[in-house]
């Protein structure tokens, strides 16, 4: 993909006003921020219940400057549907529809509604911001939460098992279009909403949003422990446009140079505090061979 | 056909600002910019703004110089974590409004 | 057009006629044909609809729930489990006050599974905030669901149109298909208070707290408690509009009447059966031998269960020694729910006739009339004291 947004050309025009309750330093504030920019005025969101749902605002103001449906926790994909419906039925095709949700309202409960969406081939975005738990409801284990991170229901060990990997779930559904994003880089983000935007059918973005009350970090370091988990290759940048992979940004920077032990990104967060150095080991081992795949298929093109 | 005495009864929010007030009060640290040192300030060219980029709250401005919306600024720091030239100091708010007085 | 046809083509034929603009379709028996019609309406060209075969009965209301917040008239059904697997999004859309219409065919509720008639379903969901009718024929299914989208969309409540499963869904009856171009003069396009619009954008069903708070402008705007409180206000103001809307939609079709209760041979009785459903039409039946037999009996058919017609029910039962209340549902461990309701209803009445309740037909156990005779004969003898407790009809210990 072509990254033609810079810092300078990024649109101006906000559509998230301050004054929302979003944590200071927020990993999603800052995607949410740009996300909308990308997506424009010119469209419908759907939001089921997360940070984002107390990030947009308590009745009756609201933080978002774009029509909002607030949606039960498992019907995300489906109300999606809905509104592509009417939007239909009413002769109104110009308008995007995208949904925000969390990776418990993506990999878990809305899992099923997001699926049969993606079958049906409805026509829209549909943006995953990762905080790799329940952050909402103060910080339990999810299906997207890494192995190993302490959270309040895997309070002693660590989560035993490991990340659902969402992205390669949704890739199976055929869709034209999977890209992942982070909050240390927005503007590729912005980009691969913009690309979203031109391709026909489901579209699937997934985001890590570091979370620092969450992951245990100081609010400061938001964007540069986003930095850290691509540099270690923990959390890869690409995207899966009609059926082909290819790295972007900094992760696609990383190919054929060594990079940061995954212990760096480890150490800045106090979730890791279980893991230990086996453990660490096993995560080096298992992010190395990720990477020897990429090597083995960027040579392979 | 709808009966407008019936109509309309339902969580309905409107758009505005702070919806949980002036987030600029849970501030410990109030992030300062020396223009002396900002390189859009200093070299008077549109460049940088990574402040701007990565604000969470939108609170920054992309203007020669930036400035900072201190009614809304959470302070989280993370501007003054992003400035390539660590043009931004993070001063404790109860020294600064201890001056102010 | 007089056609011969099944109940779930009636209601098929229903929503149809009043142009529904999103369908969102699961499959569930007995309500499956009605949407196996619907698609065929929609593939073959005949009514246009966005078909959308969800995957599963909470998406089907998610469905409806956001393509009526964007403006269209939407449409879907379901039964049993299917009803219960929605429950979180029945409530959701009663709250956001959505005009949806959903027909509930009437299956028993599992464990053990039963695919058979009674009401446990939609009787499960009478505290949800929805409008709840009962059809009792197949005329009564599809003149309803035309009905009940006007009303609808008039209150902005969401409205079930419920009918016995098997008894009445897949079974082939006579009716009268309405004219397009009176359906048409009955009922013009959804004009929705507020569509999701990028040109005046809002943010539906937020966060509530729980006091009331200040919008944009500075003025106090409504809280949960205050958006819950018209909900209710809204449900029992709801009846008048009922009673024009039925009085309009006879003016034009020639037929209707009765949209709270249907009594038959009421006016004089000493003795009534009051029940939901179809089962008031057989128990009519029962009623013209009892009269026969020179016991002054009649029957209450009950079309509108939520809001509550209490003074329809008041009017037409409280003159009577005795009311005998047949339900095909039951609140465990305590009696009917029509019962309990029915009683609620006549306790402030100047005369006040004793009550008894019946359980029958669960799971589609067969309801006999030899069995409602005798139940019906012996209720007139029954007195007071001995008749709150619900007995059940058919039981086989």
């Amino acid at each position: 993909m072509s990254a033609n947004t810079t810092i300078l050309n990024l649109p101006e025009d906000e559509l998230v006003h301050p004054g929302n309750r979003a944590c200071a330093g927020c990993g999603l504030s800052i995607l949410y921020r740009v996300g909308l920019k990308a997506l424009g005025r010119n469209t419908i969101l759907v939001v089921p219940p997360s940070c984002l749902t107390v990030l947009q605002g308590l009745y009756p103001i609201a933080a978002t400057q774009l029509p909002c449906l607030n949606v039960t926790f498992a019907s995300t994909g489906a109300a999606t549907s809905g509104i592509i419906g009417a939007l239909k039925a009413q002769g109104k095709t110009d308008i995007t529809v995208a949904a925000w949700a969390g990776d418990g309202g993506t990999a878990d409960i809305g899992i099923q509604s997001l699926s049969g969406a993606c079958e049906r081939g409805e026509n829209f975005i549909f943006i995953c911001y990762d905080n790799e738990a329940y952050m909402n409801t103060g910080v339990q284990r999810s299906g997207t939460t890494p192995q190993g991170v302490i959270t309040t229901t895997t309070p002693i060990s660590g989560k035993l098992q490991q990340k659902k990997d969402v992205p390669a779930i949704m890739a199976a559904h055929n869709l034209n279009y999977v890209a992942t994003g982070s909050a240390a880089y927005p503007l590729d983000v912005y980009d691969k909403i913009v690309k979203a935007k031109t391709i026909s059918g489901p579209k699937y973005i997934h985001l890590q949003t570091p979370c620092p009350a969450g992951w245990g970090f100081d609010p400061r370091y938001a964007v540069k422990i986003g930095r850290l988990a691509v540099e270690t290759g923990l959390f890869d940048l690409y995207e899966i446009d009609h059926g082909t992979f290819r790295l972007t940004g900094a992760s696609l920077k990383l190919l054929g140079k060594t990079r940061r032990p995954v212990s760096a990104y480890f150490e800045t967060q106090s979730r890791f505090r279980a893991l230990s150095e086996t453990q660490i080991a096993a995560i080096q081992t298992q992010t190395d061979e990720k990477w020897a795949e990429y090597e083995r298929k960027m040579a392979a093109e | 056909m709808s009966d407008a005495t019936f109509a309309c009864k339902k969580s309905h929010s409107e758009p505005g600002p702070g919806d949980a007030g002036k987030t600029g009060s849970w501030r410990v640290l109030r992030p300062i910019i020396d223009v002396t040192v900002c390189i859009p300030a200093k070299t008077n060219k549109m460049a940088c703004f990574n402040c701007w980029l990565y604000c969470p709250d939108g609170v920054i401005t992309r203007t020669i110089p930036p400035t900072i919306n201190y009614d809304y600024c959470k302070g989280c720091e993370i501007c003054a974590e992003e400035c390539p030239v660590d043009a931004i100091q993070m001063v404790e708010e109860t020294k600064l409004i201890k001056k102010e007085k | 057009m007089h056609v011969i046809e099944s109940g779930n083509v009636a209601a098929a034929n229903g929503v149809k006629l009043a142009r529904a603009q999103v369908i969102a379709a699961y499959p569930i028996t007995p309500q499956t044909p009605l949407t196996e019609k619907l698609s065929e309406f929609v593939d073959g060209g005949e009514m246009k609809a966005e078909y959308i075969p969800v995957e599963s009965e909470h998406s089907a209301l998610a469905v409806c729930i956001a393509a009526s917040s964007a403006g269209a008239r939407a449409f879907t059904a379901t039964s049993a489990n299917g009803l219960l697997y929605m429950v979180e999004q029945i409530h959701w859309a009663a709250g956001a006050r959505l005009p949806i219409v959903m027909c509930v065919v009437n299956r028993g509720i599992g464990a053990p599974w039963t695919v058979w008639n009674d009401h446990q379903d939609s009787i499960s969901q009478r505290d949800a905030g929805w409008i709840q009718m009962y059809a009792c024929d197949h005329q009564q299914i599809i003149d309803t669901v035309i009905k009940a989208f006007f009303l609808a969309e008039t209150v902005s409540i969401p409205v079930m149109v419920c009918y016995d499963g098997y008894l009445l869904s897949h079974t082939y009856m006579p009716f009268d298909v309405p004219e397009v171009a009176k359906v048409d003069e009955f009922l013009p396009p959804f004009t929705p208070s507020y569509a999701l619009d990028p040109g005046n954008p809002a943010n539906l069903n937020t966060v509530t707290l729980p006091d009331i708070r200040p919008d944009v402008r500075g003025n106090m705007a409504p809280g949960y408690m205050e958006i819950r409180h018209n909900l209710h206000v809204d449900l029992r103001r709801a009846m008048e509009k009922i009673a024009e809307i039925d009085a309009r939609f006879q003016k034009i079709f020639g037929r209707g009447g009765n949209p709270f209760v249907e009594p038959y041979r009421s006016e004089d009785a000493d003795f009534i059966a009051v029940c939901l459903g179809s089962l008031s039409y057989q128990l009519r039946d029962v009623v013209d031998l009892l009269r026969e037999e020179g016991l002054k009996v009649g029957v209450v058919g009950v079309r509108l269960y939520r809001p509550f017609p209490d003074q329809a029910v008041i009017d037409t039962l409280s003159n009577a020694k005795g009311i005998i209340v047949f339900e095909k549902a039951l609140s465990y461990g305590n009696q009917g729910a029509l019962f309990a309701d029915i009683k609620a209803a006549l306790y402030h009445s100047p005369q006040r006739p004793f009550a008894a309740n019946y359980i029958l037909g669960l799971g589609g156990r067969e309801i006999k009339t030899e069995d409602l005779l005798k139940t019906f004969r012996d209720a007139c003898n029954l007195n007071d004291a001995e008749s709150d407790t619900p007995k059940w009809i058919g039981l086989k210990l």
